[in-house]
């Protein structure tokens, strides 16, 4: 049962890498980079009850944490090229 | 130890699975030249690299991995590529292929270095016969911390851990000194230079 769901998460993350590997613009890539940390956030945990340790649940909660802010510097630094402006400011010059 | 019969069949197959991811990324990377798709690879090498750390049992080592290499570096090479173009430029010649020889001469060594390994777990390995045989059996009831690496690294190495934090210290105040932040930043000077370059060639122009 485990090993099923290991293996569906293999393949949804080879879709993903595909995805990311040809994504052909910048967003295709970093939602394909997202969506493939979660995927290995989850593997991470089924990883642990495959081995028989769920404590493994807990490096995966840290992983999704910075996988969430990773994301959150990429996509800011898209919109205003650098990481030093304030998230709620709205710059005049924009992207 | 194991959840469950078949689970050692099934982390063997993880494991080959997350090489094989580890390999295509690895190879993409080096034929990609557009600078933010091998940002974004790089950040997908490291969360995988840091899951098969787990699967090994190098739970630390896994995390450093997963901090550093997927959060970290990728703000960094996102802020260093500011700096310098979009796109890497081809290489041509003997820059080509000497890198590649070079990479399959230290995986050879490497590997021939392998087989005097003892094997996993082995209990005559000299992980399991010296010192730390000893710190399995003091450190719980010295200190009390259950996790181990944790004890040493933190406790028995305590000196040489905070050596560490003063250098890495240092080292961000360095770089942090010489890119500078806000208006007078390496990256604001830059682009400040350049908009004065762009109004001058159209002033040229007209």
């Amino acid at each position: 049962m485990i090993g099923a769901a290991a293996l569906a998460l293999i393949v949804a993350i080879a879709l993903m890498l595909i995805r990311a590997l040809s994504g052909p613009t910048l967003y295709d890539r970093v939602l394909a980079v997202n969506s493939l940390g979660t995927k290995i956030i989850l593997l991470l945990g089924v990883i642990g009850f495959l081995t028989g340790r769920p404590d493994f649940l807990d490096i995966s909660i840290l992983y999704a944490l910075i996988n969430f802010v990773a994301t959150i510097a990429i996509l800011k630094f898209f919109r205003y090229r650098s990481f030093q402006v304030s998230l709620s400011r709205r710059g005049k010059d924009g992207a | 130890m194991t959840g469950f019969e078949g689970a050692t069949l099934a982390i063997d197959l993880l494991n080959i699975t997350l090489l094989t991811i580890l390999f295509v990324v690895a190879i993409a990377i080096a034929r990609l030249r557009s600078l933010f798709a091998i940002v974004m690879l790089s950040g997908i090498y490291s969360l995988v690299s840091a899951t098969w750390f787990v699967a090994l049992d190098a739970v630390d080592v896994a995390f450093t991995e997963a901090a550093v290499g997927a959060g970290i570096s990728t703000a960094l090479f996102l802020g260093a590529m500011v700096l310098t173009s979009r796109t890497a430029k081809p290489e041509k010649g003997a820059t080509k292929i000497v890198p590649l020889l070079v990479v399959i001469a230290t995986g050879a060594v490497l590997i021939y270095a392998t087989i005097d390994l003892p094997g996993f777990g082995d209990p005559n390995s000299p992980a399991n016969t010296g010192v730390g045989v000893e710190f399995l059996e003091r450190t719980y009831p010295e200190i009390a911390i259950p996790n181990i690496v944790t004890a040493v690294l933190a406790s028995y190495r305590g000196f040489d851990t905070l050596g560490e934090v003063g250098v890495v210290f240092m080292a961000g105040l360095a770089v942090s000194l010489l890119l500078g932040f806000g208006e007078r930043s390496l990256g604001a000077t830059v682009r400040r230079e350049d908009r004065i370059n762009a109004i001058k060639d159209d002033e040229e122009e007209s």
